[in-house]
């Protein structure tokens, strides 16, 4: 993955606008969270391969914390400290956020065909 | 301790927790000829470790898993079966059908010691949960036929709420060979060992500390 910039992937949300496509959302900080903790929560949630057409899409930030709004007919797909993307090698449009470890804190995908599941 | 076993099952639901929690056993057993299987739940696709910098991503993560997994079975030299299921989710499949298909293997491999994880004092969701299945498989064994089973906790309070383990394996003859499966998953290791600096620290002296004994509970069916 490497550093978003915000016209590459202003550019990549645009390819799939006003497509039936999938999406992966999540957000955790680790089942282990409250284990090394005792002061932490688990927090966590995903959804795999949501079926959406989003009529219109907007990557807004800067330095190594972007937010990315999906807007949908009745409703919105939102995620918040994206730092990395790719297009990989199935044309998926792949956003992440990392910690300092390298660690996946968020991730949102974009894709025209299902994810494996 | 010493022991005489005929095959022995290891069930975790994790790439890589073969390499933390039992590797040090595993390799005594190898090292006396116990032919060892290793049914692995999942591929880990759920995990947070990308790789320290990172070289993962969430769809690639999966068959990244895998190769370690392979390879650390190799270390292990050990017999490994993907049990096909979802990181994150095992607690969530019916816990029946998971003992029946676990159920299943068993009677064919015919192991005389199955190791899990201790439901309950797992921590991870998918430990407490493909540990209760395992326990659950080797109940609906018939008494005569039925491995005896080690149960490993990891929680902070297993040791108020269980007592000390009954079993206590001193790995410290094992341990390269524990740091070299733990160093196979090359994508997870360093988010656990990562906080140590191999050029100033001693690794091996840490994690000998760290890791220095591998203990599990015989389960009393
Ligand atoms: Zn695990």
């Amino acid at each position: 993955m490497e550093q978003i910039t915000i016209d590459q992937v202003q550019k990549q949300l645009e390819r799939f606008l006003n497509k039936d496509v999938y999406v992966h959302l999540e957000t955790t900080n680790g089942a282990y969270a409250s284990h090394n903790n005792d002061k932490a929560y688990n927090v966590g949630a995903f959804i795999r391969n949501a079926q959406v057409n989003y009529k219109h899409a907007k990557i807004v930030g800067s330095g190594n914390a972007f937010r990315v709004g999906l807007k949908l007919d009745i409703g919105w797909i939102y995620a918040e400290g994206l730092s990395q993307y790719e297009v990989d090698d199935n044309d998926r449009l792949l956003m992440a956020g990392h910690d300092r470890e390298g660690r996946l804190m968020v991730a949102l995908e974009i894709s025209e065909t299902p994810f494996t599941y | 301790m010493s022991f005489v076993e005929k095959h022995v099952v290891v069930i975790y639901p994790h790439p890589d927790d073969e390499a933390f929690g039992a590797s040090g056993t595993i390799t005594k057993f190898r090292e006396q000829g116990v032919p060892v299987t290793y049914l692995c739940g999942t591929l880990g696709e759920m995990g947070r470790n990308m790789g320290n910098p990172t070289f993962a991503n969430r769809e690639t993560l999966p068959e990244v898993r895998k190769k370690e997994l392979i390879d650390a079975c190799k270390v292990l030299d050990v017999e490994l079966k993907m049990l096909g299921y979802r990181d994150k989710t095992l607690e969530f499949e019916s816990r029946d059908e998971i003992a029946e298909h676990l159920k299943g293997l068993i009677e064919t491999i015919e192991p005389s010691l199955v190791i899990t994880h201790y439901p309950g004092h797992a921590v991870h969701p998918d430990h407490d949960a493909l540990g209760a299945a395992a326990i659950e498989a080797v109940k609906r064994i018939e008494t005569n036929r039925r491995p005896n089973v080690w149960a490993q906790a990891i929680s902070r309070n297993h040791l108020e709420e269980l007592g000390e383990p009954d079993i206590s394996i001193d790995i410290s003859p094992f341990f390269k060979k524990k740091m070299q499966t733990i160093l196979a998953h090359h994508s997870q290791a360093q988010g656990v060992l990562g906080s140590m600096n191999p050029e100033t620290d001693d690794i091996e002296a840490i994690a000998k500390e760290r890791l220095g004994n591998e203990q599990f509970y015989t389960w009393n069916f």
